[in-house]
């Protein structure tokens, strides 16, 4: 009998009919009509990924095989779903939170006119599609068409706005900087099917033991560029706060459910791999980790709320490589899920801030806000949850991180600590100005301030929810027995490390010390930004306000030269080399064709005389050349 | 009569008839000059069917006489292209009044 999963084509499949409706149809389908059919799809969706997970956590995993996507000779390349206990849970975060984030855009996208409206909903239905394409995949083209999806569609809402230049050209950046990873991505793959003749992660892992040590180190670093690219780590991060361009929803469904995530669940699928190669983990390990500091300390010092929010999504996908690379892949995982509600969370409470008051995204005019009483709420939970305070669920997965990280390599340990209390004190910084003090807006702003519409609070709530309670399914075992559940769930896909290193009250004593130090950093923070004073910061602030100055730094090498580069083809090879070429055989022909003129004469004459001439010509030419 | 005669005969026909075209603007004598070329290739076609037919008829019974046969052929298309030649003519007097050759070459513009 068929196993019961092959109908998970549907998945995939609702948000791209969704997004074929709404695409084609956004001229003629009223405002609420596509809300219904954009949110719809992704809710049915979502309720199939429930029963997918049910029938997954009852110990049913499949690999449905549709059709050869390619069949080239020796290479077959199948349409296939792999559905197991990592996608499923993949699958349970990008259609929740991104059905979420949808209800959350039709109130918050509701002042576009009905075309930009359906176009809006097509993309992020477009987008649901890609990823969930992307982490169902059985094989890595299969993930590679989806991982291109997202790309895409990313590029299609960054520039969402596409009347003004500025958000076109961080589109732009985002695709470019994907690009670049993707191409990594695509020479691993490349090696894979070299070396294996197919790309089925079954086949693949199966044989990770008959790689060379070369050949698999080769590999996981391409894949891991491939990575930080789409989530952006060092050095391709740069897309990632641009991309702020577009609309606050859709920042949320970038750095939440989808997009960024991409890349953690590349390499957590890819654990066989990664798990033979020391070399490759370690450059994983320690490029989260520079990422997780970075993103941290930029985030210390930027005044706009979502930028601040996106330093630290770049700063936590940091903690992911880092638990990645420690070989903790499951914490990992649990990180991208309590990460996915409080970073959704704090994005839509952020959303609902810049609604309340008119289009503000700059903190040093706002405060006072908690007038907003659901949305200053919720964000605060969201802080709490992000900052790793029990029992809040980013503590779980976060303290997860650091035993990992503390187990592998005492530096690293103290390194990931520090940067949790850089993380504690950014947050309620921008808590604090944000929500507390006085209004410093314009008194028609503050006359405008208003909580958001039901739809918009709703949303919140449900995710203040979940980032409180999210961590129960990970609770480690030393604080109770059997509560790690995510990790024994996981270890089909995800083998447990059975070595404990660490006793149990070294365990206790370092949670309570992140506890600690996160809890001083807040009251740090909360006193220091109190009243806060926005004079031009000097030196090391400075550095940190214009983001370590790493954009000018690639601006200056990378794409002046390309630029200069371009002028200089464009002299001497397009101008002086090409164009030349071309016009001169046009001026050849037009010359040869003027000089040919005097021949047609219309003199009767002269035509029977040329006849004459060639004919003898032919005569001579036969008798004589002949020979 | 050596073949060699005819072969002279007809070749300054022919000459005489290219110099006559190359040389003379007015149409008709052009035309002429056509006719001429056309008629001494007719006199070498017939000479030699005359010659050869003799010698083939020896060995092949059934041996036929298209070379003269031929001849008839160009008399005839010959005869179709006055027709056309000297409508075209008349027409070129009555709109130039003129049979010149030379002032006919408005196809160039």
């Amino acid at each position: 009998m068929k196993n019961v999963l092959e109908i998970v084509w549907l998945i995939p499949f609702l948000p791209l009919l969704g997004f074929l409706i709404n695409g084609l149809g956004r001229k003629a389908l009223s405002k609420s009509l596509i809300s219904v059919v954009g949110c719809g799809v992704v809710f049915v969706s979502f309720i199939v990924s429930i029963w997918v997970f049910i029938q997954v956590k009852n110990g049913n995993t499949h690999v449905a095989n549709y059709f050869d996507f390619i069949s080239v000779a020796s290479l077959k390349v199948p349409f296939a779903f792999q559905i197991d206990q990592l996608s499923a849970i993949f699958l349970l975060i990008i259609t929740g939170v991104g059905f979420l984030i949808h209800v959350y855009s039709t109130s918050y996208m509701h002042e576009e006119s009905k075309e930009h409206f359906g176009r809006y909903f097509s993309y992020l239905n477009l987008f649901i599609f890609s990823m969930l394409l992307l982490v169902m995949g059985a094989n890595y083209i299969i993930m590679f068409l989806g991982w291109e999806g997202v790309g895409l569609c990313s590029y299609l809402l960054i520039g969402y706005w596409f009347k003004n230049t500025e958000y076109n050209k961080a589109a732009n950046k985002a695709f470019v900087m994907n690009r670049i990873g993707d191409l990594g991505f695509l020479i691993a793959i490349f090696w894979i099917i070299s070396k294996i003749g197919n790309t089925n992660f079954s086949d693949v892992f199966a044989n990770a033991s008959s790689f060379t040590s070369g050949d698999i180190t080769a590999i996981t670093l391409l894949l891991f560029v491939g990575a930080t690219g789409k989530s952006a780590q060092i050095p391709l991060y740069t897309w990632l706060p641009d991309a702020m361009a577009g609309p606050t929803p859709v920042s949320a469904l970038i750095h939440a459910a989808t997009m960024v995530t991409a890349g953690i669940y590349m390499i957590a699928r890819s654990n066989a791999l990664y798990s033979l190669s020391e070399l490759s983990q370690n450059v994983v390990a320690i490029v989260g980790l520079a990422t997780a500091i970075l993103g941290a300390t930029i985030a210390l010092k930027q005044n706009d709320i979502k930028k601040v929010l996106a330093y630290s999504t770049i700063s936590q996908l940091g903690y992911m490589f880092l638990a990645l690379g420690v070989g903790a892949y499951s914490a990992g995982v649990f990180h991208v899920m309590t990460h996915a509600f409080f970073k959704a969370l704090l994005f839509l409470a952020a959303g609902s801030v810049i609604h309340a008051i008119g289009g503000e995204q700059d903190i040093r005019k706002m405060g006072g806000l908690n007038k907003l009483k659901i949305t200053s709420l919720t964000f605060f939970i969201g802080c709490i949850a992000i900052a790793g305070v029990p029992p809040f669920s980013g503590f779980f997965s976060k303290d997860a991180i650091l035993l990992a990280a503390f187990e592998h390599n005492k530096i690293l340990y103290a390194v990931a600590l520090f940067g949790a209390m850089l993380t504690a004190y950014y947050m309620f910084r921008l808590f604090v100005i944000t929500f507390t003090g006085k209004f410093r807006g314009t008194e028609e702003q503050e006359h405008h301030i208003h909580e958001s519409p039901a739809p918009m609070t709703i949303v919140l709530v449900i995710l203040a929810i979940l980032s409180i309670i999210g961590g129960i399914i990970g609770i480690p075992d030393v604080l109770m027995k059997g509560g790690d559940d995510l990790t024994t769930f996981l270890s089909p896909v995800i083998p447990v490390k059975t070595a404990e290193t660490t006793s149990s009250s070294t365990e206790l004593l370092l949670m309570a010390l992140s506890t600690v130090l996160v809890l001083i950093a807040i009251v740090l923070a909360w006193f220091r930004f109190r009243r806060p004073s926005f004079s031009e910061s000097k030196g090391i602030g400075k550095l940190l306000a214009n983001k370590w100055y790493v954009d000018e730094i690639y601006d200056a090498i990378i794409v002046k030269p390309l630029y200069k580069l371009g002028e200089t083809l464009n002299e001497a090879l397009e101008k002086s080399g090409i164009d030349a070429l071309v016009n001169g055989i046009g001026k050849a022909v037009q010359y040869g064709g003027r000089q040919l003129r005097w021949l047609q004469s219309g003199q009767v004459g002269s035509y029977v005389l040329l006849m004459v001439v060639s004919m003898v010509l032919f005569f001579v030419l036969q008798f004589f050349l002949r020979k | 009569m050596p073949i060699n005669y005819y072969i002279f005969l007809s070749i300054a026909l022919f000459v005489i008839g290219i110099i006559g075209v190359l040389t003379r603007r007015n149409a008709i004598i052009i035309f002429m000059c056509i006719e001429l070329m056309l008629n001494a290739v007719n006199l070498m076609l017939v000479a030699f069917s005359k010659m050869h037919h003799l010698a083939k008829m020896a060995t092949d019974a059934s041996a036929g006489i298209d070379g003269q046969l031929f001849v008839f052929f160009i008399m005839v298309v010959a005869a179709a292209e006055v027709s056309v030649g000297l409508a075209i003519i008349v027409m070129m007097y009555r709109n130039i009044h003129s049979v010149d050759v030379n002032f006919l070459n408005r196809l160039k513009h």
